[in-house]
C-alpha cells in the first residue's frame, strides 16, 4: 500500500482512470494475446496420446478462449460492463456518499478471504459502495454472494450477475474462495438486515446459522470484518407491509422515507449520508481446510464471535460520529 | 475384449462402433437395437431386437460379452412419444441390467451414457454441478424422470455386483455437424429463441467428444459417475453470436403456453428441458474425468466454434453428412461368406 495517499478520505480518488485502462487492453496488445493462447492450445494438443499430463495451474483459461465473442466470465461476470458500472457509480461514491476507509490494509493484496459486513437500507448501499471502493483502489475483483432470488429476475438477474453478483450457495462459495483465490463479499444478516426498521438501525441481527464461518474454514481462507456507517440512513424503512411483501413474493415490501419525499423516485434516491467503512483485521480460523463438516458448536461461536467484532465497530464508529450527513 | 453396444442404430451406438472396431484389442463387437444401422460397419454383428431388449441375456451369454456399453438412452424427448421412451430408457436399462447381472454372466463392466439433465436447471441450483450433487428440485419431464430411474437402477446394479465395473457419463448439451440434438436443431433455424431477461450460462460438448469419452471409459477401467462437458461455460447470447443467429425473446412469464405459437408455426421444436435450461442454464463440474485421464479436443465456446464452422461449410457445399442403407444381405456376404478373402 506504499503508493496510496496517506488519507483516507480520498482513497478513491485515484487509480481509477488507471484500472479502467487497463480492462480495455490496446489493439496491439490483443493480438500478442491471441497468440499466447495460440501457443497454449497447441501445447495441450500434444497430450492426445492418452498419457497422463498435469493440468497447467487453475488459471481462468476458459475466459481466454478464442472461440469466445463477449467477455463474460464463468461465473455470468462481465469486466466491460463492470468497468462502465464504475465510472457510473464514481460520482455517486465521491461526491454524493463521500466513502471513507479505516483499515484498509488489511484486505489482502492475493489470496482468497470472505468479507463479511452488516447490511442496511431498504435497497442495499453499502454493497455496490463496498465493491466499488476495493475494486478501484486495491485492483481487485470482488464477487458479491447474495440470495438466489435474484437469478429468479428477468432482467435484473442477469444485470446483478454481469456485474458481480453470484446466488450464495456453498459450493459457489468455497469454488471462488478456494479454487479461484477471489475476494468474496458476504452479508450474513441476508434479508433480515436490510429489511428491518429504521428504529432497530446498527443492531446487527442474527448472522445467519454461521454458514460463512464454515465456508471461510471449508475453503481455509479468513474472515474480514468490514463494519459500514451511514447505509442506514441512505435509505430508511419507515413502514413494511407485510400484506403486499407476499403479494410480491419478496421478503419485504418497504415504504422508505425517500419514497415518502421524493415518491417513486425514492426507489432509487438515495439521501447523501456520509458512508464511512472500517475493515477490521482479517479473522483467521485455525482448522484444516477441505473437510466435510466442522464442529457446530465451533462455527456458532465463531460466527457470534465476528458479529461482536462488527457490532463494536459500528459502536464505535458512531460514538464518533458528529453527524449523519457530515460524518 | 468383447462389446455389446446397444442403440447400435443411434448415432452414438453407430459411432461406437465404428470407433471400437479400430481396436485390435476389441475381438468382437456385437450391436443391438430395434432398427437397422445408420452407419457402415466393418466387423460389428447386429441384432434386431425389441424396444425392451428381452433377448439380451441370451445374447450376452453366447457371445460371452464382457463389456457393455449403453448408449440407447432417450435424452431428446422430441424425438419419440413418452411412452416409448419410457419404454427405451426405464424398461431397456431394466433387462440389459438382468442380463449383465444373471448368475455366471461374463460381464466385467458397464458403461452407460446418461445426461446432464439429471440435474434439472432451476434458480437455486449451484452454479457447477459436481457428481455426488442432487438436484434442488424434483423432475418434471417425463425424460428426466426416466434418467433418474435409470441412474437409480445403476447404482442399485452397482451395489449389488461389486465385481463389475460400472461407469455412468453424464452429458452436457451435445453439439455437432452431424447429431440432431435440440439446441443443434434450434441454431440450424434463422432464428433462435431467448426468454426476455435471461441470460443463461450453457455448457456444451463436442460430438467427437462424446465418443472420445465413451471410448475412454470403455478402454480404461474408470468406475464410478463423471459428468462429461467442455471447459468453461459461455452466455446463450455468445452462442447465437458465435453462431450468427438472430434471437427472438419468448415472455418470461407463460414461456410455455408462448412458445407453442412458434413450435405450431416450425420456427423451432425446443423440449421443455431445453426451455427450462435458456432460462436458467446449467454448468457442471468436468474436473473429475478429467482427473481420471480424459483429454477434452473442444471447450464449451471451441464445441459452438466448430459447429458454427461446419454449418457454414454446409451452407457452401450443401450437406456433409453420408447417408448410408443397410442391406441385411449384402452386409451378410461380406462377413460371413466363404467367397469373400478376409486378412487375418
Amino acid at each position: 500500500m506504499s503508493d496510496r495517499p496517506d488519507g483516507p478520505a480520498d482513497i478513491s480518488a485515484h487509480f481509477l482512470s488507471d484500472r479502467i485502462a487497463a480492462l480495455y487492453p490496446k489493439a496491439g496488445t490483443a493480438d500478442a494475446d491471441a497468440d499466447e493462447i495460440a501457443d497454449i492450445t497447441d501445447a495441450e494438443l500434444v497430450v492426445e496420446t492418452g498419457e497422463l499430463v498435469p493440468m497447467p495451474p487453475r488459471a481462468r483459461a476458459d475466459e481466454d478462449d478464442p472461440a469466445r465473442e463477449s467477455d463474460i466470465d464463468r461465473w455470468g461476470r462481465s469486466e466491460n460492463l463492470r468497468a462502465l458500472t464504475r465510472k457510473m457509480y464514481d460520482p455517486l461514491y465521491k461526491h454524493w456518499f463521500r466513502v471513507e476507509w479505516e483499515g484498509f490494509e488489511h484486505l489482502p493484496r492475493e489470496g482468497g478471504a470472505l468479507l463479511v459486513s452488516n447490511h442496511a437500507g431498504a435497497i442495499p448501499s453499502d454493497a455496490p459502495a463496498i465493491m466499488h471502493g476495493i475494486e478501484t483502489e486495491l485492483g481487485r475483483n470482488v464477487y458479491g454472494l447474495a440470495e438466489n432470488l435474484f437469478r429468479a429476475m428477468p432482467i435484473v438477474g442477469t444485470l446483478w450477475s454481469r456485474s458481480g453478483g453470484v446466488p450464495a450457495h456453498p459450493d459457489n462459495a468455497f469454488r471462488l474462495l478456494h479454487d479461484e483465490r477471489q475476494l468474496v463479499l458476504v452479508f450474513p444478516e441476508g434479508t433480515k438486515g436490510t429489511g428491518k426498521h429504521y428504529s432497530n438501525r446498527y443492531q446487527l441481527s442474527r448472522f445467519g446459522r454461521g454458514g460463512f464461518v464454515e465456508i471461510a474454514m471449508r475453503a481455509g481462507v479468513p474472515v474480514i470484518p468490514i463494519a459500514v456507517v451511514g447505509a442506514e440512513e441512505s435509505m430508511p424503512i419507515l413502514f413494511k407491509s407485510p400484506r403486499l411483501a407476499k403479494m410480491l413474493g419478496l421478503p419485504y415490501f418497504p415504504i422508505t422515507a425517500n419514497m415518502l419525499m421524493l415518491g417513486p423516485l425514492g426507489l432509487v434516491g438515495y439521501f447523501p449520508s456520509k458512508f464511512k467503512i472500517r475493515v477490521l483485521p482479517p479473522v483467521h480460523f485455525d482448522v484444516a481446510p477441505n473437510q466435510e463438516r466442522y464442529s457446530r458448536s465451533r462455527v456458532m461461536d465463531e460466527s457470534e464471535r465476528i458479529r461482536r467484532l462488527v457490532q463494536d465497530a459500528l459502536y464505535d464508529m458512531l460514538r464518533r460520529r458528529r453527524s449523519v450527513w457530515f460524518g | 475384449m468383447r462389446v455389446l453396444v446397444t442403440g447400435l442404430s443411434t448415432y452414438w451406438g453407430g459411432r461406437v462402433a465404428q470407433a471400437l472396431e479400430e481396436r485390435p484389442d476389441v475381438e468382437v463387437v456385437v450391436g443391438v437395437d430395434t432398427r437397422d444401422p445408420s452407419v457402415p460397419l466393418e466387423r460389428t454383428e447386429f441384432v434386431r431386437a425389441d424396444s425392451s431388449y428381452s433377448i439380451l441375456s441370451r445374447i450376452v451369454r453366447a457371445t460371452n460379452i464382457d463389456t457393455i456399453l449403453h448408449t440407447h438412452l432417450i435424452v431428446d424427448s422430441t424425438q419419440t412419444s413418452g411412452r416409448t421412451l419410457h419404454e427405451i430408457n426405464v424398461i431397456g436399462t431394466m433387462s440389459l441390467l438382468a442380463a449383465a447381472g444373471m448368475a455366471g454372466s461374463p460381464v466385467r463392466r458397464v458403461i452407460v451414457k446418461s445426461s446432464g439433465l439429471v440435474y434439472g436447471s432451476n434458480y437455486q441450483d449451484p452454479y457447477f454441478f459436481r457428481e455426488e450433487m442432487p438436484r434442488t428440485r424434483p423432475a418434471r419431464t417425463g425424460v428426466e424422470r426416466s434418467l433418474l430411474e435409470v441412474e437409480a437402477f445403476l447404482r442399485d446394479f452397482a451395489d449389488d455386483n461389486p465385481h463389475i465395473s460400472v461407469t455412468l457419463l453424464r452429458f452436457a448439451n451435445v453439439l455437432g455437424n452431424f447429431i440432431d440434438t435440440p439446441f443443434a436443431h434450434a441454431l440450424r433455424r434463422s432464428v433462435v429463441p431467448e426468454i426476455l431477461g435471461y441470460d443463461p450460462r450453457l455448457q456444451f460438448v463436442h460430438e467427437d467428444d462424446v465418443v472420445g469419452a465413451l471410448m475412454y471409459a470403455t478402454m480404461h477401467d474408470t468406475p464410478g459417475v463423471f459428468n462429461v462437458a467442455g471447459d468453461g461455460n459461455l452466455p446463450w447470447s455468445d452462442v447465437c453470436a458465435i453462431v450468427g443467429k438472430r434471437r427472438i425473446a419468448l415472455p418470461p412469464i407463460f414461456t410455455a403456453f408462448a412458445n407453442e405459437v412458434p413450435r405450431a408455426l416450425r420456427m423451432w421444436d425446443l423440449p421443455p428441458e431445453a426451455l427450462m435450461l435458456l432460462r436458467y442454464g446449467r454448468s457442471v463440474d468436468n474436473s473429475r474425468f478429467k482427473r481420471a485421464g480424459f483429454r477434452y479436443r473442444y471447450s464449451s465456446a471451441g464445441t459452438v466454434e466448430a459447429f458454427a464452422q461446419g454449418l457454414r461449410l454446409e451452407g457452401a457445399i450443401g450437406d456433409t453428412n453420408p447417408t448410408y442403407k443397410y442391406q441385411r444381405e449384402v452386409e451378410d456376404f461380406f462377413r460371413h461368406s466363404p467367397a469373400v478373402v478376409r486378412p487375418d
